[in-house]
């Protein structure tokens, strides 16, 4: 397993959330990413977790010992990728 | 797992978890919370993390505003670990006929009288603090500076946190299935782990609390509702204060990430626990939105989510001990206002379970509803 050691890298590049702060809140107790998700915003940003996720889930399996087929996934909330609001109420204007 | 207990408290959202730490602070031992699932996971974890003192009765007033109090000094009386994120940008409210700006000159002289610093405002002094809002049909407005948001997640742990260092045991993952009772006495609780022998229970089981209270034998009028809620990406802060309007029933806000987090309530919603997200939200609440703040119009949405009410007859929550029932305690029916009020709720519920003198003066029986005394709040989404 590839242990990534820079503490300082970042690891949700959405909300900005440093491999040590995801670290810290293993070491809490918080080991599912339904938790980690709502304690640190990880994962709720334009992307909704499709990099941080797998590697929260990956971090939780070194320091756990949960084996990653345990590791349940947060759900995916629609909308699948961001939509202006002005194409929300059908005006695309703004999208030219 | 323990298999006797003090106390079981029903529910790991942030009432249960704010009467567990209020109870353990005053020195309670063996007290158990059960959370059928995560913490923050059920209603406390999806609400719009507002928080405001404008309210219509006095009772409302004093609960939010000593909630307010507590808030404001919670990352020091917690000792939290990660900042609870409080943002008292202000709650701006929307009035859009002269009755319900009347009604609004009612509630800041009630709210002025114990204390809370809101202010009655024009339609040019509102967007004097909100420059984008389109203006039209305003009648008046009232502002409140030290209303706002604060993180639920955060304060739903941090309170987890700071129960669980005065010895609390939170069972998460673990779902009560049956409150065992004989001669109107509690005797346990069973639960998909085990039985927890114990004379007291607290029902703080939010969108299930009907369900909790058929357990032990007790029907009480609670009923769920799904509420749903969108988020925008984030972008710099552009939006000071919650923008709220009970008549076109919108509430807005920006919060310290830099998304705009929104909703509004469906008056066609059926009771259920459905807690799925519709496009059908999205788009009616990209209209209100939109028309109420244009600058939105550039803005994506991100994500949407939805959480449920938990309704009573007169959308104001039952805070009582059972009748029938000796032990059982009932913290429910917020009816969308429990996480701005759970501070305060749970030093009250403590007092009470406790058998103490309330600090607060409160009427939020089950009784009302048979007798007939609804409480009648005039500020209710």
């Amino acid at each position: 397993m590839v242990i990534l050691m820079n503490e300082d890298k970042i690891v949700c590049r959405c909300e900005d959330i440093t491999l040590k702060e995801l670290r810290d809140m293993i070491a809490d107790g918080y080991t599912r990413l339904d938790e980690i998700k709502r304690a640190l915003r990880l994962g709720m940003g334009p992307c909704q977790g499709d990099i941080c996720l797998e590697i929260a889930a990956r971090e939780i399996c070194r320091m756990t010992d949960k084996k990653m087929e345990d590791i349940k996934m947060p759900s995916k909330r629609p909308p699948v990728a961001g939509i202006k609001m002005s194409e929300l109420v059908g005006d695309n204007q703004n999208e030219k | 797992m323990k298999n006797k207990a003090e106390i079981v408290i029903i529910g790991g959202g942030v009432i249960g978890a704010s009467i567990a730490y209020s109870l353990a602070d005053k020195g309670m031992k063996d007290i158990v919370v059960l959370e059928k699932n995560y913490i923050a996971s059920g209603s406390t974890g999806s609400c719009g993390a507002g928080i405001r003192q404008q309210w219509g009765t006095k009772m409302n007033c004093i609960l939010s505003k000593k909630s307010m109090e507590i808030f404001e000094n919670l990352n020091e009386i917690l000792k939290v670990k990660r900042d609870i994120e409080l943002k008292q940008g202000g709650y701006l409210l929307l009035a859009y006929s002269e009755k319900e700006f009347k009604q609004f000159k009612e509630n800041i002289k009630l709210q002025n009288s114990i204390g809370i610093p809101s202010q009655l405002l024009t339609v040019k002094e509102a967007k004097e603090i909100v420059p984008q809002l389109n203006g039209e049909g305003i009648k008046g407005a009232t502002y409140c500076p030290t209303d706002g948001h604060i993180n639920p997640f955060r304060v739903n742990q941090a309170y987890v946190e700071a129960a669980r260092r005065k010895s609390v045991q939170f069972y998460t993952y673990t779902s009560a299935q049956d409150i065992i009772t004989q001669n109107n006495e509690i005797k346990s609780v069973v639960t998909d782990r085990g039985v927890i022998e114990t004379n007291k229970v607290v029902n703080a089981a939010g969108g299930f609390s009907k369900e909790v209270s058929l357990m032990a034998g007790i029907d009480i009028p609670t009923k769920s509702e799904r509420h749903q809620i969108l988020v925008t990406e984030q972008v710099n802060p552009i939006l000071k204060p919650m923008v709220m309007s009970f008549s076109y029933n919108i509430y807005c806000q920006q919060i310290p990430d830099g998304s705009f987090v929104m909703g509004y309530g469906d008056p066609d919603e059926q009771y259920s626990h459905n807690i799925k997200s519709s496009w059908q939200f999205l788009e009616e609440m990209a209209k209100k939105a939109t028309y109420l703040l244009p600058f939105l119009k550039d803005i994506r949405v991100i994500r949407q989510w939805a959480g449920l009410y938990n309704i009573t007859p007169d959308a104001q929550p039952i805070l009582d001990a059972s009748d029938e029932l000796k032990g059982f305690f009932m913290a429910v029916g917020f009816s969308g206002h429990g996480f701005m009020i759970a501070p305060f709720t749970g030093v009250l519920m403590a007092e009470m379970i406790l058998g103490e003198k309330l600090s607060m003066n409160i009427k939020l029986d089950l009784k009302r509803f048979e007798h007939d005394r609804l409480i009648l709040e005039p500020s209710v989404v």
